[in-house]
């Protein structure tokens, strides 16, 4: 019998817990434990599944589920699951780095390798990118007045090839080992010569799958914004989430496509015997760096600008105010999405090319600091003449102003090639790109998640646990990362397991004390979402609008109907719910109602997602005939698919008419609560506009917004 | 430029007075030499400019977040949107800003290029990056070393560079920035050390098992004592040849320097030329195997390319 030739390369050697038995130490002991959570916590999965009998609820109303709002949700949860495992991760690297002052800790060379490998790889592609793409899918077709994305099936096929990919890196944990490339997998280190085995592999189908999920993302979101906005939506009255939702997608479709390509080579050099990035034979690794860059550098403002549109939002609101510079932080965008592209090169000023190319990278590099910065004081402006709220998304918006200034300022830095040879590859870019990512984008994605899930669940987050986890997050990252700058300044290379320098220990002390923070705020938001599903008959807001709200997605029911909008709203002018609420003129019961086709759900997607990833363990492990064999499948799912005609159902207008009178007149029948009782629970989502709340006797009752028919 | 000399100074003491007492871990906080030093200043100089961006936001922030909280003295006006005057001066002083911050960034560029000669007969090192050491040839002086970089003061010195394995970043922290190693390729690093003594120099990209190790002294002589150095080294050490090259490809961390009385003449280029097939005929490249041994722990046997 050729075993080989039913399970490939894995064998028993392969499981981590192998390791352990054959060779037990603390290290191996570390892995083995992450690998019995992963194995642990899928059986437990599956337990409670079968326990409750949700399996096919699961199936029924989530994984076959085409509906944008419910993708966008699961979406948020694999970023969720992601980041418990790879903030775990950075916990313990940081432990390592302070126990290895003295001795050589408790980490071989090789685990802390794949650490910071998975770290990094987790948190971009499959914490990071999902969050985004959960959120944008969920907000932005609510905030253009639009019943679902322009082609829902293709919206869950990207989800499920991201859930895929996100599966083979946990599928990493157990068995085999994963890449000690990093997360950028430069060649030639990550070539066949010096990386034999199924690590490089793992993190370039991983990567893969998680791309071409971002691509397909970037073309539907664009599409859907240019063409299902609303009657009266112009561009130019859109909300700005949606405004940077269509940037980041523009440079989704520009952008993953040189590392689809980048990762493609490399498997060809891994799998096949080219020679694109070797060392010999006319490879060259500099064009890897390129490539990789030419995604890697537009990546960071895809993450960056959705969080962007995310601070719009909440300033905004919290300030109870128009947002300062509306088109003037649009024209920002833009320049940042047409900049991003233009500066690569400032990843790599030490690769040995010439100074006139170096100054002018570096100089392009800068210029994006100045739509940057414009930003950075048209939200500062929207608080002038505001009435602010320090609610938490808002405290979250405050940290951000403050870290972020700073973090520019060290990008700038950064960007001169005589700073950044010396601080290159050392902790200073480390805390600089934290810097950037955690109060821009971690932080803005939580605070996203306390505004909009309201919206989503139909009740209110908890908000002393809230405030609590801000004041843990926001310390936490400031201790773990501000030491870093110093520690890179003087000297500390990146992904080093050990040092032998007692002057970095107080640093690094400082650090660890600042994750172990980090995990507290984590820790407290896990409580928080606990304890606001416990009492959420206290914190309902289901008629919509706990905060006040500006755009359409406030002015519907939470959560919202399957259709999204009853009637199709049409607006005429920015902030139109804000400005109807004022106005009078909001939840008005519409003149007619039609009926209205939603997308059936079906299988096509999770089987998609199902193949791909079979696929990609096969790959990994040379299993040839499961490899054939899912990818044929892939394409035989896609065929019957096609030959499906029967791909939507009517929703009667009868149904939809009565679920929204009955939303209208619940709506009616509640008095408005002025901002002073936002946080109590006498908010049930119905809220008196500030701006009217000046003689507010009659608008106690909700009369003032009453609707006049 | 006394504003930039003003600047550079204010900036120097905020980093000094910040942490007194603190240790600076051999970096360029305590520059040995002109490239290292006009960095940090550079650094120094730029922080200084972009205060003009920072100090505005923590005044004025908190002031904004106190007058207009709600139940605060501060006007609502909740439709202020724009005005002209702030748009020209948030638009405006970051352009100024960039204005000035890239002319800097253009001198320092080019005035700090790594490849530009320092001085006149600058003292040639050829550098070939290895898993997890570094060796150092010296073509004037005939004499080669492992993981210690000697040097003359005050004499411009050029390193050239190349791997003989993955990529990796060269740096002396104290005398000047990284420039990258990559196989079948040379770059160069220009320095002048202005001060005796040792400084830790190190690669930076990340290379194996061994990368947190792999760390070599450089060590800044008086001219005398560098010509001292040498004469002892032709005479006390071993010669280094092509099979003796081949023994340090295997990835190894080499805990003491090693020392070589004589190398053969060309090694550098045989080194490059084994990677870059048809461009060093001439250097008979057939003398060095391909490439080291991969094993870096794996448990995997390294696949033949298909």
């Amino acid at each position: 019998m050729n075993w080989e030739l039913i399970f490939g390369q894995i064998t028993w050697d392969s499981f981590v817990f192998a390791g352990m038995i054959e060779n037990p130490s603390l290290s191996e002991a570390i892995a083995s434990g992450a690998g019995s959570i992963a194995v642990l916590g899928a059986l437990a999965t599956v337990i409670l599944l079968t326990v409750k009998g949700w399996w096919v609820p699961l199936w029924r109303d989530w994984l076959t589920s085409v509906d944008h709002k419910k993708v966008g949700i699961m979406y948020i949860a694999i970023a969720l699951v992601m980041f418990a495992r790879a903030v775990i991760e950075a916990a313990l690297m940081r432990a390592q780095q302070l126990a290895a002052t003295e001795g050589a800790g408790f980490l071989s060379a090789d685990h802390f390798g794949q650490l910071f490998s998975t770290h990094g790889t987790i948190m971009i592609f499959f914490v990071a990118m999902p969050f985004i793409t959960g959120l944008m899918n969920y907000v932005m077709p609510l905030q253009i007045g639009a019943r679902d994305v322009s082609f829902p099936l293709l919206n869950a096929i990207s989800l499920m090839l991201t859930m895929a990919g996100a599966v083979l890196i946990m599928v990493s944990l157990v068995v085999g080992q994963f890449s000690t490339g990093g997360w950028s997998a430069y060649p030639p280190f990550t070539g066949i010569e010096f990386s034999p085995g199924e690590g490089v592999d793992y993190w370039i189908w991983a990567v893969s799958l998680g791309s071409i999920g971002s691509t397909l993302t970037g073309l539907n979101f664009a599409v859907t914004i240019y063409k299902k906005r609303c009657p009266g939506m112009t561009l130019f009255r859109m909300p700005l989430f949606t405004w940077t939702t269509l940037c980041t997608s523009i440079l989704m479709i520009f952008a993953m496509a040189p590392l689809t390509a980048a990762t493609v080579m490399l498997a060809l050099d891994r799998y096949a015997g080219f020679h694109f990035f070797t060392n010999g034979d006319g490879g060259n690794m500099m064009n890897y760096a390129n490539l990789f860059w030419l995604f890697g550098h537009p990546e960071v403002y895809i993450l960056i600008l959705p969080a962007f549109g995310v601070w719009s939002e909440v300033v905004a609101t919290f300030s109870s105010k128009r947002i300062y510079g509306y088109t003037s932080l649009v024209y920002a965008t833009m320049c940042i999405a047409v900049l991003s592209f233009a500066v690569w090169l400032h990843h790599f000023f030490t690769m040995g090319q010439s100074a006139n190319v170096n100054a002018i990278f570096g100089i392009a590099t800068m210029i994006i600091g100045v739509p940057t910065g414009v930003k950075v004081y048209d939200w500062l402006l929207t608080m002038v003449g505001g009435r602010i709220r320090f609610s938490t998304p808002m405290l979250f918006h405050i940290n951000f102003l403050l870290t972020f200034i700073l973090g520019g300022m060290t990008g700038v830095l950064l960007a001169n090639p005589g700073v950044d040879f010396q601080v290159h590859n050392t902790l200073f870019l480390v805390a600089h790109f934290h810097n950037m990512i955690i109060p821009g984008v971690l932080f803005g994605m939580f605070a996203a998640v306390q505004f909009w899930f309201p919206k989503v669940f139909g009740f209110r987050l908890h908000e002393g646990l809230g405030r609590a986890s801000f004041w843990c997050f926001a310390p936490g990252f400031l201790l773990a990362f501000f030491p870093l700058y110093w520690l890179g300044m003087m000297g500390a290379t990146r992904r080093t397991y050990m040092w032998s320098n007692p002057d970095y220990v107080p640093w690094l002390a400082l650090a660890m004390l600042g994750a172990a923070l980090i995990l507290a705020g984590f820790a407290l938001m896990v409580m928080q979402i606990v304890v606001s599903v416990r009492q959420r008959a206290q914190l309902a807001a289901p008629l919509g609008d706990p905060w006040d709200g500006r755009a359409l997605e406030w002015s519907i029911p939470s959560p919202p109907p399957a259709w999204n909008f009853a009637v199709l709203p049409e607006v005429s002018s920015q902030d139109p719910f804000y400005e109807a609420k004022k106005a009078g003129t909001a939840y008005r019961s519409p003149a007619a109602y039609e009926d209205i086709e939603v997308p059936r759900n079906t299988a096509t997607a999770p089987l998609i997602g199902l193949f791909a990833c079979a696929w990609a363990f096969a790959l990994v492990w040379h299993i040839w005939w499961l490899a054939i064999a899912s990818f044929v499948l892939i394409w035989v799912v896609v065929i019957v698919r096609s030959f499906e005609t029967d791909t939507e159902e009517t929703v009667p207008a009868a149904t939809v008419k009565a679920a929204n009178e009955a939303f209208l007149a619940a709506v009616r029948a509640t008095p408005g609560v002025t901002r002073d009782r936002e946080m109590t629970s006498d908010n049930r989502g119905r809220a008196i506009p500030e701006s009217l709340e000046a003689g507010a006797g009659a608008l106690a009752s909700g009369a003032a917004v009453e609707v006049s028919r | 430029m006394t504003l930039r000399g003003i600047v550079g100074l204010l900036a120097a003491a905020i980093s000094g007075i910040a942490l007194p007492g603190t240790a600076y871990a051999g970096s360029f906080l305590e520059p040995a030499g002109p490239i290292a030093s006009a960095q940090i200043s550079h650094f120094g100089v730029i922080s200084a400019l972009m205060l003009i961006v920072i100090v505005p936001m923590f005044v004025v922030l908190p002031i904004v977040l106190w007058r207009y909280r709600r139940g605060g003295k501060g006007t609502y006006r909740p439709d202020w949107e724009f005005n002209w005057g702030l748009e020209i001066l948030i638009w405006g002083v970051p352009v100024a800003l960039v204005v000035a911050l890239g002319t800097a960034l253009w001198r320092q560029t080019i005035e700090g290029d790594p490849y530009r000669a320092l001085g006149p007969d600058p003292l040639v090192v050829e550098v070939v990056a290895l898993d997890w050491k570094f060796l150092f040839l010296y073509p004037e002086q005939g004499v080669a070393t492992l993981d210690l970089l000697a040097l003359p003061e005050g004499r411009p010195i050029t390193l050239k560079l190349t791997s003989g394995t993955v990529m990796q970043s060269f740096i002396i922290p104290q005398l000047a920035g990284q420039i990258y190693a990559m196989a079948g390729m040379q770059t160069q690093l220009n320095l002048i050390a202005d001060r005796t003594g040792d400084f830790t120099g190190r690669n930076t990209q990340y290379n194996g098992l061994g990368f947190a190790t792999q760390s070599f002294t450089t060590r800044v002589m008086s001219p005398d004592a560098f010509e001292g150095w040498v004469a002892a080294t032709k005479a006390r050490g071993t010669a280094l040849d092509a099979a003796g090259y081949t023994n340090l490809l295997p990835p190894a961390v080499v805990n003491e320097p090693v020392l070589y009385s004589q190398f053969t003449p060309g090694l550098f280029n045989q080194v490059m030329a084994r990677f870059a097939r048809g461009m060093f005929q001439h250097d008979g490249h057939a003398a060095i195997p391909a490439s080291p041994a991969p094993a870096q722990g794996h448990d995997h046997k390294p696949e033949a390319a298909q």
